[in-house]
């Protein structure tokens, strides 16, 4: 929940109200870019997300210096994990609907 | 020590070591508070207390969400829930957090209907998907995930989801630390400012601290080099004899923090008077509540909840060591009755609480049953 995990946006979402894809490193998920209504995103930007929501945009480097704070804090695994669980209705077969197990 | 070696400017941190021993004084003792439970995970990681002089010392602060939420408001959520019609959807980090009768995890066991869900929007998603049930979200955390979860109110009200509700335990941080501040048996020098819920509340809100209580307040970023800078930062303030709020973190964190955040938190919540905290008691206006607005999406206004309150046992000393007044393992419990696996007190909770960070990292010994069994 603590996590502040960079991604790319790979794609901004012309159906869905402020939604964009953004890749985590190689996983890719919808996030809201509902917080950042007062910047310009466009696709090939960094972002810090929590809990799905991208909360400030940040520069490639600062993206590289994050992912290695992540590993660094062991916390890795942990971000990827929560980016998988991103986006309920994405994902149709395995981790749709998981339950509560860690 | 061995962490601090895999990092990429080991160069830095050494220089970073030098000028915080050469800017102590050693005729002083430094009390600095790190707030966020992020800074506290990641200096005993790297193993930060090591570079440190020993007349500077760190105290682990209030900034671990799921460590200060009383179990009370487990029972509360949970007691919504306990209706079959309804799904009980958190964080993972809540998982396993006990409450009177088991954490969520075991009421699974006990066939409950709790989820997982890792952001807000997706038990939006959850209530969209399954219109015969009603979902409660079991809100938690600081200003990081506040804004979410606004925004995730303001959805479910857009798009019409009256299955949905939100039972909304977020706190904010500087309340926190006034109360911690005016506790008469404190004494801290200055702060290590919280670097993500700064990214949403800004470098201003904490201008009071430096201006009325004259303490330095440097907020940080996570990495080893970042807090030892903030560290040098403080320690140059104390120096020269000043109190000023600095950002080491500006890379991330706006001095303004994030107005869209702000402006969705200031529309869907409103202080509430006092809220309990774990390990400090009542705080006033520290904690927020969904605005009457929006109480078709509120738990606590939909249903009924009975308000249950479970007193810490009182061998435990979360209090104290959360304003520093103790090290972790300075409490009669620590490592003994109280361990991350069974916890009893706050602290001991989550693996950003200070008393499980302590236990994680500092090689811990075995406890034998003889000494247990003394205690």
């Amino acid at each position: 929940m603590c996590l502040a995990i960079p991604g790319r946006i790979v794609a901004l979402d012309s159906d869905a109200r402020n939604q964009a894809v953004v890749e985590v490193v190689g996983v890719r998920r919808k996030v809201d870019l509902g917080l950042l209504q007062e910047e310009s995103i466009r696709p090939g930007d960094w972002v810090l997300i929590h809990v799905g929501f991208a909360m400030s945009k940040i520069s490639e480097a600062d993206a590289a210096d994050q992912i290695r704070t992540l590993a660094l804090l062991g916390e890795s695994e942990a971000a990827i994990e929560e980016v998988r669980g991103y986006g309920l209705e994405d994902e149709k077969h395995s981790n749709n609907e998981r339950g509560a197990g860690p | 020590m061995r962490y601090v070696d895999e990092f990429r400017q080991p160069e830095l941190i050494a220089k970073a070591g030098e000028e915080i021993r050469r800017l102590a004084d050693p005729l002083r003792h430094y009390r600095i508070m790190e707030v966020c439970g992020g800074h506290t995970h990641a200096i005993y990681r790297f193993g930060l207390k090591d570079l440190l002089p020993s007349n500077v010392e760190l105290i682990h602060g209030p900034g671990c969400p799921v460590c200060v939420l009383p179990m009370g408001r487990i029972d509360d959520g949970l007691s919504v829930t306990a209706n079959p019609d309804f799904i009980f959807a958190a964080f993972g980090d809540m998982m396993r957090v006990p409450g009177t009768h088991g954490s969520p995890l075991e009421y699974k066991a006990r066939g409950m209907d709790v989820r997982i869900v890792y952001s807000p929007s997706d038990a939006l998603k959850l209530a969209r998907r399954n219109p015969e049930k009603h979902v409660m979200f079991f809100a938690i955390g600081f200003e990081t995930t506040a804004p979410s979860t606004a925004l995730t109110i303001l959805r479910a009200e857009l798009e019409g989801v009256r299955n949905f509700s939100v039972f909304c335990n977020h706190v904010t941080i500087i309340p926190a630390i006034r109360a911690i501040l005016d506790s008469p048996d404190m004494r801290l020098d200055g702060f290590v400012g919280p670097g993500h819920v700064s990214t949403v509340i800004g470098c201003r809100p904490y201008e009071w601290i430096a201006k009325r209580e004259h303490k330095p307040v440097v907020v940080s970023g996570f990495e080893p080099l970042d807090i030892l800078q903030s560290i040098v930062m403080l320690l140059r303030q104390l120096r020269n004899g000043e109190a000023k709020v600095e950002n080491q973190y500006k890379r991330v964190v706006p001095w303004d923090g994030n107005r869209a955040a702000l402006r969705a938190m200031a529309e869907v919540f409103e202080l509430r008077p006092y809220f309990e905290w774990r390990g400090l008691g009542f705080i006033s206006q520290s904690a927020l509540k969904i605005r009457p607005a929006y109480a078709q999406w509120d738990a606590e206004q939909r249903f009924t909840v009975p308000g249950v309150r479970v007193t810490d046992p009182k061998a435990a000393q979360c209090g104290e060591v959360l304003k520093g007044v103790l090290k972790p393992s300075q409490c009669k419990l620590f490592g003994r009755e109280c361990t991350p696996e069974t916890p009893i007190g706050a602290l001991m909770v989550s693996s950003e609480g200070s008393c499980a960070a302590h236990y994680n990292y500092q090689h811990h010994k075995p406890v034998t049953i003889a000494n247990a069994v003394a205690l």
